[in-house]
């Protein structure tokens, strides 16, 4: 490989779209699950559950815009290929999406009456969003298989990440809240980890089984002794969350925001797994990101623009949530 | 139906639905702006609750336009991959910039500027309003750049059915992007000084005289008178623009089939397509000629000249002409309410009923602009560089159809609960006036932030 820009710039777009994908499944996943874990709430948690997610969700879906963004800019061929096959699975996230930002909004502005209908809009959506991108998910592993088999593990990934993102919610909450909410929790931490395990489990399986080019990938020597640090270490920090929950919430609240950090490096693991399957296709086994990018010039004006703003985004974006920091407190626009 | 025809209507659907909400946030932003900076300078408290009430209306704008955009973003690839395939070398990077210098800004602020009045000190609240209303406003340009390069392309070069950059300047600054900018800048002003002027003289006839009703009121009405004739003089510019560039679409516009000297401006007609001609005509004597050159034989062209390539004359006609009477309504409205609000100090009735319905006036207009602007580039998606009907992708018709039905269900229950949240807050506001404490604050305090200062 020679390193020249129009080899490299695919490549830090890829890194780049990977980033924004990762931020935003760990942002907003704890978004999402909050609004799963609405079903399991009662009426004064949902507002502290909002109050814990009010002032971040609007930056946090925004990774979202930019790694859709980033696959439609840089990778124009394969932003096509992808969203033509997934058609109604993104057309079931949109809806869940639009659903929950709207009745984000609409449940604190409206007459008392009608909040518990907008709380249920709410719950609904988060549900609608997960179980879609699991579902895409499923089928982009298998390589936009769209036959039963492919459905039909759409379908698991799509209950696991939900799952995943429930635990992630739950973790958040933890962080956020403290007394009876905070104990509920983890109860609730406790059954979503069980679920996201068995999900990534079943990815990591499914995903080298499904490709033989895949398999090759994980299975030579002497990579598997390389990459064996990626499902070890992910099963021990699963195990180690799993006993942790047994000892939380902590005296004083240490360790509240363990929980969450603790997924998201076992997210961070995961992620790094099926990136490193899938390079260096963009849709699997069928358009390289080289094959996929636009070309050289444009992708040098917006990394010219990334470099300068990115440091800058992630700078306020943490600012944000300082200013937010600590226990969540009733939400008022004052 | 074919997948084209539906895929346009789809995207038609989430375009007008989207584009609601980005115009009232644009200027609004700004006039949020103006209440704090006048809190902050005068201390007097009803600035404060006029700030309250508005920022809640941003914020639900804000949420519609974020999921309604994110929509769009998608659709790019599920409905009309080739747009990015033949011009994604242009578009991306506009794109790109939107959400790297706007958007982010926006999002990450907008915590900060709902929720964190008592959070942070004043001076950072207000320096999170100026991010906000800088950020949207940003958006704009990026969107307004692509969408004029969309209308009128320059600055590229075509190698192997593919557009290349050749010059970025060029490609932002197009021949038409600062009309358009200038144009749209001005509908999101109105637009929103309508719906506060509106809302506010709905507390009015609920009997609110409160200091924040009056502040909100005489804002959003001079706000209106003055911007009003600009926006009529900008139009008139931005026409003179598209005949320059896109005469086909002014031809459509105005109904006129032949070039030629002493073209009548056609008031009321039926245009008929097929036969080439307008029914049940009504015109003024050269009026076409004098608007567009500004001399009773300035030539003005035709529709005969563009066969095959120019837009469909009715609803390009038709939508032209709703905005422009909106407009003059606008005119006639904003300013004998600023009449009476600076002469009398106060509003009679009946104009304050009128206002009321005419809050949504901006919303009407834009939508007409957008519709002439938009349906006026047909039959291309990128003019002279890329047909419509050359982007749509594979997907089956009857997908396109079963999603259109299901978006068209949502925007429409979306709006209804929108509205009903406005009315709501509005008459929340009368009921609540100047007399009951802000909520969560002692009024005391309310001039001394509790955090950082």
């Amino acid at each position: 490989m020679t390193y020249d820009w129009p080899t490299l710039l695919p490549l830090i777009f890829a890194g780049l779209m990977g980033l924004a994908i990762l931020i935003y499944v760990i942002l907003d996943g704890f978004d999402l699950g909050i609004g799963i874990l609405f079903a399991a709430a009662e009426d004064t948690e949902q507002d502290t559950m909002i109050a814990a997610i009010g002032p971040f969700w609007d930056a946090n879906e925004t990774w979202l815009v930019l790694a859709v963004g980033l696959l439609l800019v840089a990778f124009p061929l394969a932003h096509g290929v992808i969203l033509t096959a997934l058609y109604i699975p993104v057309f079931v996230l949109l809806v869940g999406l639009i659903l929950r930002g709207v009745a984000f909004d609409f449940r604190a502005k409206v007459p008392a009456g009608r909040k518990h209908r907008w709380n249920r809009i709410f719950f609904l959506g988060s549900v609608i969003a997960s179980l879609a991108q699991g579902y895409m998910l499923g089928v982009y592993v298998l390589g936009l298989d769209i036959g039963p088999g492919g459905m039909a593990f759409g379908v698991l990934v799509a209950f696991c990440l939900a799952a995943a993102y429930a635990a992630m919610g739950a973790a958040w909450v933890i962080y956020k809240t403290e007394g009876e909410l905070q104990k509920k929790a983890v109860l609730w931490l406790r059954t979503a980890l069980v679920l996201t395990a068995l999900g990534m489990a079943a990815v990591s399986l499914a995903t080298p089984f499904a490709s033989p080019r895949i398999f090759a990938k994980w299975f030579g020597w002497p990579q598997m002794l390389y990459l064996s640090p990626l499902p070890i270490l992910s099963a021990l920090l699963f195990l180690w969350l799993w006993r942790q929950t047994f000892h939380l919430p902590r005296p004083d609240d240490r360790h509240s925001l363990t929980p969450f950090l603790t997924l998201a490096a076992i997210f961070a693991l995961g992620f790094a797994g099926l990136a490193w399957s899938f390079y260096p296709y963009v849709v699997p086994d069928r358009l390289t990101i080289w094959q996929a990018a636009s070309a050289t010039e444009s992708l040098a004006i917006i990394l010219a623009g990334t470099v300068v703003v990115l440091p800058i985004i992630i700078f306020y974006s943490f600012y944000a949530y300082r200013v937010f920091g600590g226990k969540a407190t009733d939400l008022t626009y004052d | 139906m074919d997948s084209l025809i539906l895929s346009r209507m789809q995207f038609g659907a989430n375009i007008s639905f989207h584009i609601l909400f980005p115009t009232i946030t644009i200027a609004l932003g700004w006039v949020l702006l103006f209440f704090k900076l006048r809190y902050n300078a005068t201390n007097d408290s009803a600035w404060m609750r006029a700030y309250f009430t508005w920022v809640k209306v941003f914020a639900l704008s804000f949420a519609m336009g974020v999921v309604s955009g994110v929509t769009m973003s998608f659709q790019f690839g599920t409905n009309w991959p080739g747009y990015m395939q033949h011009v994604g070398n242009i578009a991306g990077p506009l794109l790109a910039y939107e959400i790297l210098t706007a958007f982010f800004l926006e999002a990450a602020f907008l915590g900060i500027m709902l929720f964190g009045f008592r959070r942070v000190s004043n001076r950072v609240h207000t320096l999170a309003t100026v991010l906000v209303a800088g950020g949207t406003t940003l958006s704009a340009f990026w969107i307004i750049a692509l969408n004029s390069w969309m209308q009128t392309p320059a600055g590229f070069e075509m190698r192997d059915g593919v557009a290349h950059a050749v010059d970025w300047w060029a490609i932002v600054f197009n021949p038409s992007m600062p009309y358009r900018l200038v144009h749209m800048l001005l509908a999101s002003g109105l637009t929103v000084s309508f719906l506060i002027a509106g809302l506010s003289a709905l507390r009015y006839l609920k009997g609110d005289r409160s200091e924040s009703m009056w502040k909100a009121l005489r804002t959003g009405v001079f706000t209106a008178a003055i911007l009003i004739p600009i926006q009529i003089l900008a139009g008139d510019q931005h026409g003179l623009n598209t005949l320059e560039h896109q005469p086909q679409k002014i031809a459509a516009m105005e109904a006129n089939w032949n070039t030629g000297p002493n073209v009548p401006l056609v008031l009321f007609a039926l245009p008929d397509e097929a036969a080439k001609e307008n029914r049940f005509e009504v015109t003024i004597p050269d009026g076409a000629s004098v608007i567009l050159r500004h001399s009773a034989d300035g030539v003005v062209p035709g529709l005969n000249d563009f066969p095959g390539n120019h837009p469909p004359v009715f609803p390009l006609f038709w939508s032209f002409r709703i905005m422009v009477g909106t407009g003059l309504l606008m005119l006639a409205v904003s300013w004998s309410a600023a009449f009476f609000l600076k002469r009398r100090h106060s509003l009679p009735r009946p104009l304050a009923l009128l206002m009321v319905p005419m809050a949504l006036s901006g919303w009407l207009a834009t939508l007409a602009g957008w519709y002439t602007t938009e349906i006026g580039r047909q039959p291309w998606l990128v003019t002279g560089v890329l047909k419509t009907a050359d982007a749509v992708g594979p997907v089956a018709g009857s997908h396109v159809a079963l999603t259109l039905v299901i978006y068209l269900l949502l925007y429409v229950l979306l709006l209804i609960a929108y509205l009903g949240v406005l009315v709501h807050l509005a008459l929340k506001a009368a009921k609540d006036g100047d007399t009951s404490p802000l909520p969560g604050v002692l009024n005391a305090a309310l001039s001394q932030p509790a955090a950082g200062e």
